[in-house]
């Protein structure tokens, strides 16, 4: 049987094996935990190293060490630990040092709870670390891409000597779902710049200081010429029901999964709504949804934070159409119902 | 004989990599310790004959610019993380030797953690520690070595126990932990003790070699410019106040310790990662033929932590999936399960399943009476609700839905097994509702390990599908259509 029932959090390090990673470094915490035990357990049988670290700085900087000897490397954690993370991703981002950083959000500010949020969509997708850099980020909405995005998060990282992001809520990582297993990736990238303790990789430095003010500046230009690529060719999103539709949903995660379900009622209730699913939160799908809004009366963005998508959306228009916002926070997610509401207000603000 | 200003091949001769105009000069102030014991490692370095193994990570203080100096791999971390930096370095290479060079800020202050766990570990890793009792790098402020009654620009009227406590004994506080192989603190006072480190520095890489374990070498080094001393002076400002605060000597040693044999990373091909993972690779071939009228299910499942819930919802995922369903599993998680309560969502489908999240379930399973209570009046009309009835004695039930009232914790009693009530209520719930084959669903309890619990589940389920059965309820309908 090639399919397997497993929870998104368990996908994440199947995916990571198949795409030839062989360290994870995490800390544990709700709802991310699955992740590290799911390391735990697999990493022995590859021969791959799994610690569980002092904390999610402590596993951050070993994910740091192990990128720099170009191995393929990733840590995990909940919206708490990735604020901790931050100084050591914005690090990676200034060293070009390939990483995958995996946040299963959950409900904050402070302490929060466990609850499934999506409140981290400004610390991830705009960096929350400090400096001018970037981070690919990835937003898997069930188990099958949580496996099939982690594996593209590897080729991206190295592609691009850059840290991606998968970005999921609780719920996403504590549901299971039947997950087609991809082939394992064998053939990895050279990486010349690595140092590896041999003779030839002496002249090798892994380092994120550029003393000097122009240094600094080439630098940065030179990660913000790479973004330019990756911004061209790296952009992914499903469209749902989107031909002939006179308003459009954007919404990523567990959230598109319930609004595909609202989206077909409304559908059967005659209104011409389809949703954008960004896949990657940045590069965001600018071009698309400008497109679109030549074509539509009207948007609705339907997040689990409060409005932080939903600027995304509205640069990438250009305020040109109406943007609403349905949001639910605190650990609580919209039902189905919910979003028909909204999407029917939608319609008779702007029939 | 030895040209004693040839620079060991592990220091560049230039130091190109310096943004200083003088490319042959350290950017260390003069008199500074860092100096003298960059070269004491290099030399080991190369007298030891790990030139090409070495990696160097540089912290953030003085020497955050090692890599101006040493011509070995090169790693800059991170202010306090050089021991995180290192493990992963180690962990990925591990026929290198990594050396974290790190300031008493550094080490002692804001990478207290990171040194105090790598060094629990063991790590395979020499720490060289440059206990200066100031931050050089930002100014001369207070480290946790400053000594009492010293003047820093952040302790301007000195040092002060009830402020900011004793100078901090690392090599003290460190060799009572088992894991360390070797910790020595020395000092750059004159030609005699540098000697002292010299050997140190040494001994400390040897350890490492030989795979037995973490070291550290900690050094008192004159900060003149921090001190705001003449650097001559500062050599004996160093004998004079800090020796006898921190006392040299070795801490530990334990040549005794087992040497670890460090192999280099295995790589596996396609068919050994998928054994290892137990898993097969590819497009599902199973053709599944669902039968076009069969409805959308929406299931909550609860009960006490301990019933078996979470797995009966798992097992009903499961079979439906070997099916060619679609299907999803959501659990409720974390802290709600340790009160006591358990529930998860079902849902199984011919078409692609929107939200997971089933607010509104067609069918829910109350294995006990706070679930019953909780989830009953969610239920959709036409819905139906299947209960433990050993359990619930007083079940208040909307009208719109149909109660199935069955003592599943009774008949498992009566098997012999009272875990298995969950197994009793999946052959109920497949009798009732056609969720799945009872078929596939004794596969998947055929692939359980012990022999011995094929037979109780098996035959707990068709308890409970003869119990559902034997209700006569009329079930047609069940599920979104
Ligand atoms: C997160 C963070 N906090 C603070 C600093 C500023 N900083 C740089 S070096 C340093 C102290 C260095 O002192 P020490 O480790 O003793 O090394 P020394 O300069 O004395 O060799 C500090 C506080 C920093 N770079 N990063
Ligand atoms: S400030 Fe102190 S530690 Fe830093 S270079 Fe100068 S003397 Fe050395």
């Amino acid at each position: 049987m090639s399919k397997e029932l497993l929870k998104g959090n368990e996908a994440i390090v199947v995916g990571a094996i198949l795409a030839g990673c062989r360290s994870y470094f995490g800390y544990p915490i709700t709802p991310a935990s699955e992740i590290a035990e799911t390391a735990a357990l697999l990493m022995p049988k590859v021969g791959g190293t799994f610690i569980q670290a002092e904390s999610e700085i402590g596993a951050i900087n070993m994910v740091y060490g192990a990128a720099s000897c170009g191995q393929r490397t990733m840590t995990a954690s909940s919206s708490p630990g990735i604020s901790l993370k931050q100084e050591g991703i914005s690090y990676c981002a200034c060293a070009e040092l390939p990483c995958v950083v995996v946040d299963i959000m959950r409900g904050g500010p402070g302490l929060g709870n466990i609850g499934p949020e999506q409140a981290d969509y400004n610390q991830m997708v705009k960096g929350g670390g400090h400096g001018n850099y970037k981070v690919v980020c990835l937003a898997p909405n069930g188990a099958q891409e949580m496996c099939d995005l982690t594996m593209l998060a590897f080729d991206l990282a190295d592609t691009y000597r850059n840290p991606v992001a998968i970005l999921a809520d609780g719920f996403i990582g504590q549901m299971m779902e039947p997950v087609e297993i991809p082939a394992p990736v064998i053939d990895l990238p050279e990486k010349k710049w690595a140092v590896k303790g041999t003779g030839d990789t002496r002249d090798n430095l892994i380092s994120s200081i550029y003393l000097k003010h122009d240094d600094l500046e080439a630098q940065i230009h030179k990660l913000y010429a790479k973004y330019n690529e990756i911004e061209k060719a790296e952009v992914r999103f499903e469209e749902y029901r989107l031909d002939d539709c006179e308003y459009v949903a954007v919404a990523y995660g567990i959230v598109s999964r319930i609004l595909m379900s609202a989206i077909d009622e409304a559908r059967d209730a005659g209104i011409k709504i389809g949703m954008l699913r960004p896949i990657t939160l940045w590069p965001f799908p600018n071009a698309r949804l400008r497109e679109l809004s030549r074509h539509v009366k009207g948007m609705l963005v339907a997040e689990c934070s409060t409005g932080m998508l939903i600027d995304d959306v509205k640069l990438a228009i250009e305020c040109s159409v109406p943007v609403r916002l349905y949001s639910r926070v605190g650990g609580n997610i919209p039902s189905a119902t919910e979003l028909g509401i909204a999407i029917r207000q939608l319609q008779e603000e702007l029939p | 004989m030895k040209d004693v200003f040839k620079k060991p091949d592990s220091f560049f001769d230039e130091f190109s990599r310096s943004a200083g105009v003088d490319k042959e000069a350290t950017h260390y102030c003069p008199g500074c310790g860092h100096g003298n014991l960059h070269k004491l490692v290099a030399e080991a370095i190369d007298d030891l004959g790990i030139v090409d193994r070495t990696v160097f990570v540089s912290p953030v203080g003085c020497s955050v610019f090692g890599y101006y100096y040493f011509h070995v791999g090169n790693v800059q971390a991170a202010h306090g993380r050089a021991p995180a930096v290192a493990t992963g370095v180690r962990r990925a290479l591990p026929q290198s030797i990594v050396i974290s060079y790190q300031g008493d800020g550094d080490l002692a202050a804001i990478g207290a953690n990171e040194i105090l766990q790598a060094a629990n570990r063991g790590e395979l890793m020499t720490v060289i520690f440059v206990n200066n009792a100031i931050y050089g790098m930002t100014g001369g402020q207070m480290a946790p070595t400053t000594l009492l009654g010293q003047k820093t620009t952040t302790t301007p009227y000195g040092r002060k126990i009830a402020n900011e406590g004793y100078p901090l004994r690392v090599s003290e506080l460190l060799s009572t932990l088992t894991a360390p192989v070797y910790i020595e603190r020395c000092t750059l006072e004159d030609s005699k003790t540098i000697m002292k480190t010299r050997k140190a520095i040494r001994k400390a890489l040897e350890y490492q070699i030989s795979g037995k374990g973490f070291s550290l070498v900690e050094v008192l080094s004159p900060c003149p410019t921090g001190w705001e001393i003449e650097p001559l002076a500062s050599r004996e400002w160093l004998t004079k106040n800090m020796v006898s605060v921190f006392p040299p000597g070795v801490y530990k040693e334990r040549t005794d310790a087992e040497p670890r044999t460090m192999e280099p990373l295995k790589v596996l091909n396609a068919q050994e990662v998928l054994g290892a993972l137990n898993m097969s690779a590819g497009p599902d071939q199973r053709v599944a033929s669902i039968p076009p009228d069969f409805p959308t299910h929406e299931l909550v499942l609860a009960g006490f932590g301990g019933q078996g819930v979470l797995l009966l919802g798992q097992l009903l995922t499961k079979s439906s999936m070997t099916e060619g369903k679609f299907v999803s599993w959501l659990p409720s998680y974390g802290p709600e399960m340790r009160g006591g309560t358990a529930n998860c969502h079902v849902v199984v489908s011919r078409r692609r399943i929107g939200s997971p999240f089933v607010p509104r379930p067609t069918l829910l399973i109350a294995m006990n009476q706070p679930s019953l209570e909780k989830f009953a009046d969610s239920v959709r009309p036409g819905g139906m609700v299947v209960y433990d009835s050993s359990f619930v004695k007083t079940a208040s039930i909307p009208s719109h839905v149909t109660p199935v009232p069955i003592p599943f914790s009774e008949i498992a009693n009566q098997l012999g097994n009272a875990k298995t009530a969950n197994m009793v209520a999946a052959g109920a719930i497949i009798a009732l509702t056609g969720i799945t084959e009872e078929e596939s669903f004794t596969a998947l309890i055929k692939k359980l390990r012990k022999k011995e619990l094929i037979e109780t589940n098996l035959k707990a389920l068709a308890a409970g599908r003869e119990s559902a059965l034997a209700l006569g309820i009329q079930v047609a309908g069940v599920g979104i259509h």
